[in-house]
Order: structure tokens, then sequence, then C-alpha cells
């Protein structure tokens, strides 16, 4: 352990990720012999949803090395256009109407950049109310201006929800790059490693104690995996690996394990209502809607990051008074 | 490397940024034999999300029809036409000596592949309108060129007719299975199956 806090932030934070790429690549091979071991005819559905959630840690693990490589101006710019990428899906399933062009406009061309500026600027007060006070506000007014009266709350909540949902949430993640802890400078990318990593192994967890423990699943309608039994253990498992990790936070061992705990329900949480959103519009995973052919559903993969992010980073900036 | 490569590059990154252009190939490959194209057209980006929806080395040689008084009228629009797009310019007017159908014809016969929309204008009510003549005449005179039906699907939200900056949304171009002019087939019958041929490539809604 004093090697390692010899270490300067940069090193620290290169040898995570050589211990995290390196791990991953266990697990993937491993998963890749057990495939060619057996034929999985009836567990095929769940065993598919484990490759899923697999690549999706790969996804994360290679964007936040990349967020960490680039810098916070550069992360900030990297969020940005996932941020643009995910509202592009979401808005894409939502069926607006012509009249909903200036304010998609809104919502893509002013909104989405001035947030991540903001964000860029650690204007936080700013950055906290901008879209709930001044957006919320702004959308409709664009809205009535176009002169459309026909389902018009329903088409303001649409595009309302998505711009929080694609636009504020995940604006967290490199806000939390930004966050200044004392005596923690430069290693915020740990701060958000640490979110990213507890979402993730909570979607995992979740879907293996699915498979396992078999519940009656809460919202069958929904979700047949999902229970309330196996989203615990997901949390639950994920916050202890969050304590576990607390020497790469500004967090005492217990605080890690609340603040795991709540990040990790939260984004379980978080993957449980967009799966109630893809069910109302018709489709298994977001992306194209002819998307068999391989569209990425990108926000299938950053989902439970959009939702857990803002709780997790206010009730660590209210906690800590940073 | 050219401007008009680098202009051609910039319109695709755009069009990919934007609409995400994914190329459906449900009724033949996309390889490199002479076709006319076929589409329903609801927007002035129709074209451009075909193009980018098209592997890079069919681009060069799959050609837009632009009406030549419009698409000549300025320098740059003649010049993106001519130098990126490589448009085949056809007069609108309709003059008596001569065919309207000429370049076009001329452009088959050294090689080229087509993009047509055959309703003619842009509609923007749920079906396509009837399709006008010029797609048999073409199938009339060129029987080896395959012709490929597509669908543009969702662009319409993309960019609504009026509006001038476009909004992100993903959009698909659906191809289908070739077509072909029976021996003896009725103009309007040919026309009628071409254009159902197009519809039917749309993508259900749930």
């Amino acid at each position: 352990m004093g090697a390692l806090r010899r270490l300067t932030p940069d090193e620290q934070v290169g040898l995570l990720f050589l211990i995290l790429f390196g791990a991953l690549l266990l697990v993937t091979l491993g998963a890749s012999l057990y495939g060619l071991r057996e034929r999985h005819d009836e567990g095929g559905d769940a065993w598919q949803r484990f490759i899923r959630d697999l690549r999706a840690l790969w996804v994360g693990t290679v964007l936040f090395w990349l967020a960490w490589l680039s810098g916070p101006l550069g992360s900030t710019i990297f969020f940005g256009l996932f941020s643009f990428l995910a509202l592009r899906e979401f808005i894409t399933l939502q069926h607006t109407r012509r009249s909903d062009h200036r304010t998609l406009i809104l919502a893509f061309f002013i909104v989405l950049p001035l947030q991540f500026l903001i964000v860029g600027l650690r204007r936080f007060d700013l950055f906290t109310v901008f879209i709930p006070v001044y957006v919320f506000f702004a959308v409709p007014v664009v809205s009535a201006l176009a002169g459309d009266p026909h389902r018009f709350l329903e088409r303001n909540a649409k595009i309302q929800w998505g711009i929080v949902v694609c636009v504020y949430g995940l604006s967290h993640a490199p806000a939390l790059l930004l966050l200044e802890f004392e005596d923690y400078e430069g290693r915020g990318a740990f701060l958000l490693f640490f979110l990213v990593v507890v979402t993730a192994i909570a979607q995992v967890v979740q879907e293996l104690a699915s498979r396992w423990l078999r519940r009656r699943p809460l919202a069958r309608q929904i979700s047949r995996s999902f229970s309330f039994r196996s989203w615990f253990v997901g949390a639950f498992v994920a916050a202890w690996f969050g304590a576990a990790m607390y020497w790469i936070t500004p967090f005492k061992a217990g605080q890690a394990l609340v603040v795991a705990f709540i990040a990790a329900a939260c984004g379980t949480l978080g993957e449980f209502v967009m799966k109630a959103l893809k069910r109302d519009a018709g489709v298994h995973q977001w992306g194209n809607r002819a998307g068999v052919t391989g569209a990425v559903g990108l926000l299938d993969r950053i989902a439970p990051l959009c939702f857990a992010a803002p709780v997790f980073f206010h009730s660590v900036r209210w906690y800590f008074q940073v | 490397m050219t401007r008009a490569d680098l202009m051609g590059l910039l319109l695709n990154f755009i069009a990919r940024l934007i609409t995400g252009a994914q190329g459906h190939w449900k009724g033949c490959p996309p390889t490199a034999e002479q076709r006319i194209y076929f589409a329903n057209h609801q927007s002035h980006l129709d074209w451009v999300l075909i193009w980018a929806a098209l592997p890079k080395d069919l681009r060069s040689k799959t050609r837009p029809i632009a009406a030549k008084d419009y698409w000549t009228s300025t320098p740059f629009k003649h010049w993106i036409t001519r130098e990126v797009f490589n448009a085949v310019y056809v007069a609108r007017q309709r003059t008596d000596d001569q065919d309207p159908l000429e370049p076009l014809v001329e452009a088959l016969r050294q090689g080229d592949s087509l993009v047509i929309f055959p309703e003619g204008t842009r509609s923007n009510k749920g079906d396509p309108q009837v399709f006008k003549s010029g797609l048999y005449h073409l199938a009339e005179q060129f029987p080896d060129v395959q012709l490929v039906p597509a669908w543009i699907d969702n662009v319409q939200r993309v960019m609504p007719k009026g509006e001038v900056v476009p909004v992100p949304i993903l959009c698909t171009v659906t191809f289908g299975a070739p077509i072909k002019l029976e021996p003896d087939e009725d103009k309007r019958l040919f026309l009628d199956r071409a254009r159902s041929a197009v519809i039917g490539l749309r993508p259900r809604v749930n």
C-alpha cells in the first residue's frame, strides 16, 4: 500500500486501468470458453443478456479510459457527444410531430451544448438548475409558439423527459471529474470510475441473481427478470465492491459502502424504468427501429449511468459540502 | 485529396451524425453492378441519405438527377452538384425537340448507376404519389440494368418541408430485391408494381 501511495495520481490511475482491462480480459476469456463448452438452449436468453452486460462493461471501461486520457475539456466534449447520440436515439422512438421541430432544435443545438459548457466551466450552481428551471420553462414556450395544440402536454413531456435523462443525467458524469474535494485534486477520474464500476457490477450481478433466484418478477409486463430480491442482491454486492474500493475515493469505507449502494440501486432502477419505456415504444433495444441488423443501442448501455450519476453527484455534494 | 473529396467526407459525416444513414440491404447486396435505384421522395435530404448509405466505392459511380435551372444558378450549387455528387442535369421546362430523359440515357450508356425519385416531387403525406413514366422508359431502353427499389424512412421528421435546420433523428434506407420489366408489360401496371415494391419496404411501425 505504501508503494502505491507514493505514485503520482496519474500513475495510480494508469495502474487502475491495467488491472481493470486485465480483469475484463479474463472474464471475457472465461465466458467465451464457457460458451464453447455448452449449448445454451434453455438458458439462452439470460446468457445473451449476460454477454450483453459484459459488452456494456467493456464499452464503459473504454469510454472511461478515453475520458481520462483526454482531460477535463476532452471528457466534457466526449460525454457531450454521447449525450447527443443518446438523445437522438430517444427522440427517434418518440412520435414527434412537425410542430415539434423548433423545440427539438432548441434541445439538440442549444440546451445540450450549453449544459456541457456550464459543466466545463465548473459553474455547478447554474449547472444544477439550468435544465430543471430555465429549460423546463423554455421548452413549452417554444412549443406553444409553434401553434399546434394537438397532444400538447404529451409531446412536451416526452421532449422534457428526453432532455432530463440524456442531457441532464449524463452531464453529471463529467461533472464528477471536475468536482474538487480537499486533498483529492486530479483524482476526479477515480470518482467517475467508482460510479461506473459500481453501476455496472450491480447490473451484471442483478442479471445473474435473477437467473439463479428465479423469483416472481415484480412487473412481468415490463421485465421478466426484475425482482425485488435480485435488485437488492445487485445493489448489495455492488455496495461491498464499492466499500472495497474506498481507498481510491475521498470517502471512508463506511461512506463508500453507502454511496455505492445508492448509486447501484439507482442505476439498476433506472435501467428498469428504461425497460418500461422500451416496452411502450415497442422495441427490445434502443437504436434504430429496424435495428435488428446491428444498430448500436447506445442508450441501453448508458441508461443506468444517466439515472445514477445525478443522484450520486448530488448526494455526495450535499453530504461533503463541496 | 481534392476539395470536392473533402466536401464529400464532410457531408457524409454530417449525414451520419444527424441521421445515422443506415443502409439495410434486404433484397440485394451492395455490389458494383449498374443499377437504377428508385425511392420515395419526402425531403431535400433524400439524395444525401442514399448517397451516405451506399458503400464508399459505389458512391462515385452512382449519380443523382438535378434540375438544371436550380442547381446551376450559383457557382457553389453548381460546384457541389458537379464535383461532389457528379449529378446528371435535366431541364425542367420541356421543349418539343428534346427528350427530357436524354441526359439520363447518356449517363446509363456510360455505365453509371442512377438514383431517381419517380414521384417527381416531394410528398409528405403517407404513401408515395403515383410514379411518373420516366422509370418505365429507362427500363425499356436498358433491360440489363437492375432496378432496385428503396424506402427512405423517417427523413421527413429530420427536415420537414419549409424548415432549414435538420433535427437529429435516426433514418434508414432499405434496399429491396431488383424488379424487372416483363415483356409486353403495360406501362401503368409496371409503374404501379414499382411503386408497391417501394412501399413494401417500409419498416413496420409497432
